[in-house]
């Protein structure tokens, strides 16, 4: 298409042409809409410079051109985007390469998308979490390549002799209207400028879209499938032997002493063996003799932060601490439902454990790991070990999935000072044992709703929602959200804040209020697909149900009454339809369906479960079966969906979390410790829990935005699975995941040591 | 120190590594082949899945010394070869499903399909529900319904 056709007489955005060898361009994260007199302006940093001031970070603050994301050209026709955010199986790089194919007229496998480094001048903007990167980066990532196409267009001009206006840009390829044609590699070096150059450009219309909206498989498939994708533990750093830690018994214990450091040194393949804040770390050849020192090391423990804490102990500290409900008794006639439901530990932890590598020497450190805050990470490293954050360099590599995981550094900084305490490089490690008792978890907490109803109407909806606190600490707003987290004082505003900014009732339901307090911050916490959402909203949907059966009326139609939003109403609609809503269905079978608004997008949940006894019986060894959802017909609106196809990945991995907390997925704490210690422990969802059918329905664009979708399906299938087990059972589930009050259903392994020996007879179970 | 032999991806390798390790840890750390993924180190996760003479099995609970100097082992990095092709039909079928999430459990999901397929044929019928039900390997992003897909199409090509 003409470069007319492109822009004309539409809102125009700004960005830049850096200095550059080659065609390199650039777009502010943030603001970057240009005013009427664009060229005149210059934007403006996002944040106060008192901060850079503060955090002594930025020795280029006068740069302009500080606080940009840029995509180059190479001379092999592809072009080149350093994304500043991490990669976690979310799909971000493959969207992104999407948007810079979109504008700039290239084909997607030309596109190279890497992950940056930490770039502490970016302030707020490298945070990777609240499911916001498509939703922050869509407009700059699209500035920055419509302005390399206009570059690319302007130098094949000067080169034909011929106007802009009369060349097409297509395939990596500009050509004129006689037919010349020049590839994008060949111009870009005269394409490039000297000096750096605002510029204004226009960006394509939806409705010439030819990538944006079209599915698209993954840009690392093939590295993924080769095995060649390659994660912090894959690298090759030199010196960076294997690393583990000797941890405590009960939540965050501390050493006292150590008896046999000596012996633990001399044993095959040990190099080092130190104590730090976190427990004993042990260096050697190979991870497996690590686990062997880990094992072998005699220890004395000081207390924890949760020392003799339990379930029961922790539900005693919740229920003191709900905030009470403000609506008076209503007049007669007015009915009530009001009910608390409990919402037990669960584990955030992904496949690939908490790790790092990091090799700290005496003026500098280099840290490799999947961080999705890698500016605070860099910060609080630097701090930690004396350093100029400047002195820190943080590479993101890809990440085993996160799940709010590696919104913290855990790993990171551990690494860090094991490094420097043994002046050696580390590749750190957790043992899958640690990675779920000492590694975060997602808090406990209860949500309590009362609603009242009269005469066909709800008349007030109420919920007070009660939390181990979560940990924001990762830098949710980075520098100042880091800063704010440190003061007791602020800290529960803070989160109180975030509930109210992430909490919503899509329903019409009268005079509605939902609260949030906070006890307890003795545990290492985080968010999980979701901080408040899935158990928030599992707990209101429930409620609708029974307010539903209250008021004798069918809960999809009570549903669609008292829904606020057309695009809700719109999801629930198609999966009532396309999941047949209503069938008749055997006797401990049924459905259950819910709404989730969150993040400018929409998800209906329609789902069927078995809880038959002969299902719920069934044998799978070593295994937790129980009741089976047979079904699940998901209904989502982003307003935009980039790629359809990563975006119906993200609900599948959504639905297959919503089930597990509903059903399987709990940690159960007991004398300072959590039970669970193995994926044969902690039930998340396996094969034998997947429902066999599964449909996603992705809705044509609405708001012509996109919205998040990382963590939109979890609480839209936990709610929706809770309601059909309610349903099934004839009995609405109280306490999450329902399995969690059922005799273990494992035998817990020792504290002591903290982490099991890797079995010997692997052999005899070959299949 | 004792040295290891067996066939590593067709090739003869040796390692000089104590017998008591699991050859997991002297695959990545000493041979630096790196597609099999620690997940759990106890045979659960099944993250690590690799073949031991075209059978699968966790290289985390085997000694190195248990394994024979004519034992083939095959990564994930040695399956096309197994077939003489740059893909095995395996992997074709999960990027035609787009199956991959993080992609971290990946390699041995597929090492495990393969020998799911090859394990429900020599029981006399073609994979299905029952056998998918019985794979253990976890997936934490949650892809399971596509790798039932992929499996499902890739074992018509094989």
């Amino acid at each position: 298409m003409g470069d007319q056709d492109h822009s004309l007489g539409r809102r125009r955005f700004l960005g830049y042409v850096l200095a550059a060898s080659t065609l390199t361009v650039a777009a502010q994260l943030g603001e970057v809409a240009a005013p009427e007199r664009a060229e005149a302006a210059i934007p403006s940093l996002p944040e106060p410079a008192e901060v850079y001031d503060l955090n002594d970070l930025l020795t280029d603050a006068a740069l302009p051109t500080a606080n940009l994301i840029s995509i180059q050209l190479n001379t092999d026709g592809t072009a080149s985007f350093a994304l500043p955010r991490a990669e976690v199986g979310q799909g971000v790089t493959t969207s992104s390469a999407m948007l810079i194919a979109e504008e700039l007229d290239l084909p997607l496998d030309r596109v190279r998308v890497t992950l940056a480094d930490a770039r502490p001048e970016l302030l707020f903007n490298q945070l990777t979490g609240g499911s916001n990167t498509t939703i922050s980066t869509y407009t700059p990532i699209r500035v920055a390549a419509a302005i390399a196409r206009q570059r690319l267009l302007q130098a094949a001009a000067a080169q034909l002799g011929v106007a802009v206006s009369t060349l097409t840009t297509s395939a990596g390829v500009v050509s004129s209207a006689s037919g010349a044609s020049i590839g994008y590699g060949a111009l870009a070096v005269a394409a490039a400028s000297q000096t750096t150059l605002l510029v204004s450009v226009g960006l394509k219309p939806a409705a010439q879209f030819s990538v944006i909206g079209t599915p698209q498989n993954r840009v690392d498939a093939l590295d993924a499938v080769t095995g060649r994708k390659q994660f912090a533990m894959d690298l090759s750093v030199p010196g960076a032997l294997p690393t583990m830690v000797c941890r405590p018994p009960t939540i965050n214990g501390t050493v006292r002493s150590v008896q046999n450091l000596a012996a633990v040194q001399a044993m095959p393949g040990i190099t080092d063996v130190v104590t730090v804040a976190t427990g004993v770390a042990v260096r050697g050849q190979t991870f497996g003799q690590c686990i062997d020192a880990v094992r072998a090391l005699q220890v004395t423990w000081g207390p924890g932060t949760a020392e003799g804490a339990s379930d029961a102990t922790v539900l005693q500290e919740l229920l003191a601490a709900e905030l009470p409900l403000v609506i008076p008794p209503l007049p007669l006639l007015t009915q009530e439902v009001d009910t608390r439901f409990t919402f037990h530990f669960a584990s955030n932890s992904a496949l690939e454990p908490n790790c790092a590598i990091a090799d700290v020497r005496a003026d500098r450190a280099e840290i490799w790991g999947a961080l999705k805050s890698p500016i605070v990470a860099q910060q609080t490293i630097a701090a930690a070990l004396g350093l100029l954050p400047t002195a820190v360099t943080v590479h993101v590599t890809q990440g085993g999935g996160s799940f709010g995981r590696k919104l913290f550094h855990d790993a990171a900084i551990e690494a860090a000072l094991i490094s420097r305490a043994m002046g050696k490089p580390v590749k750190l490690m957790w043992h899958r044992t640690d990675d779920f008792r000492q590694g975060r978890a997602h808090p406990m907490a209860t949500s309590r709703v009362r609603a009242t109803y009269s005469l066909g109407n709800v008349v007030s909806f109420e919920q007070r929602h009660t939390s181990v606190g979560t940990d924001f600490g990762h830098g949710l707003g980075e520098i100042i959200t880091s800063l704010v987290a440190k003061l007791p004082v602020a800290d529960l505003g803070f989160s109180e804040t975030m509930f109210e900014l992430t909490q919503q009732t899509p329903y019409e339901f009268g005079v509605t209020t939902q609260l949030l307090n906070e006890v307890d911050h003795g545990f290492n916490t985080g968010s999980m697909r979701g901080i408040y959402s899935p158990n928030v909203r599992c707990a209101q949907e429930l409620v609708v149900d029974q307010l539903a059966a209250a008021m004798g009326q069918d809960a999809y139609r009570f549903r669609r009454q008292f829904l606020k939003d057309d695009r809700a109403k719109a999801v629930l609609d198609q999966v009532a339809q396309a999941g047949d809503w209503g069938r008749t269905m055997p006797a401990g079978t049924a459905q259950g369906i819910a709404l989730h608004p969150e993040y400018h997008g929409f998800v209906a949940v329609l789902a069927e479960i078995d809880c038959t006894p002969a299902t719920v019986g069934r044998q799978v060894p070593d295994a937790w079966t129980g009741p089976r959802v047979t079904k699940v017909v998901c209904a989502v609106d982003v307003g935009l969906a980039v790629n359809p196809r990563g975006l119906e990945a993200q609900m599948m991995g959504g639905i297959m979390d919503g089930i597990a907390v509903a059903l399987t997925s709990g940690l159960h704490l007991e004398n300072g410790m959590f039970q669970e210690g193995s994926w044969d422990e902690y039930f998340y969802t396996r094969q034998w829990n997947t429902p066999p059918e599964l449909q996603i329905i992705v809705m044509p664009p609405t708001t012509g935005v996109p919205g998040g979708a990382g963590e939109l399906a979890v609480a839209g299938a936990m709610a929706a699975v809770a309601c059909a087990y309610g349903r099934a059972t004839g009995t609405m589930p109280t306490s999450f995941p329902i399995n969690h009050t059922a005799p273990l259903g494992f035998v817990p392994l020792p504290t002591e040591p903290p982490i099991p020996q890797s079995p010997t007879d692997g052999l005899s179970r070959a299949y | 120190m004792p040295q290891h032999s067996f066939i590593l991806n067709g090739t003869q390798v040796t390692a000089e590594v104590d017998d008591d390790v699991r050859l997991l840890w002297v695959l990545r750390d000493v041979l630096g082949v790196t597609g099999p993924k620690y997940g759990c180190g106890l045979g659960v996760c099944q993250a690590c899945t690799s073949h031991i003479n075209g059978k699968a099995f966790n290289p985390c609970s085997v000694p190195v010394s248990a394994v024979q100097a004519t034992d083939e082992i095959t990564t994930i990095e040695g399956l096309p070869a197994t077939v003489g092709k740059d893909l095995h039909p395996m992997q074709e079928a999960w990027l035609t499903y787009d199956v991959a999430q993080c992609g971290y459990c990946q390699p041995g999901q597929i090492m495990a399909a393969v020998a799911k397929v090859r394990q429900a044929r020599a029981a006399g019928h073609e994979i299905g529900d029952a056998d998918f039900d019985e794979i253990r390997n976890i997936c934490r992003c949650g892809t399971y319904h596509r790798i039932r897909e992929a499996i499902t199409a890739a074992a018509k090509e094989f």
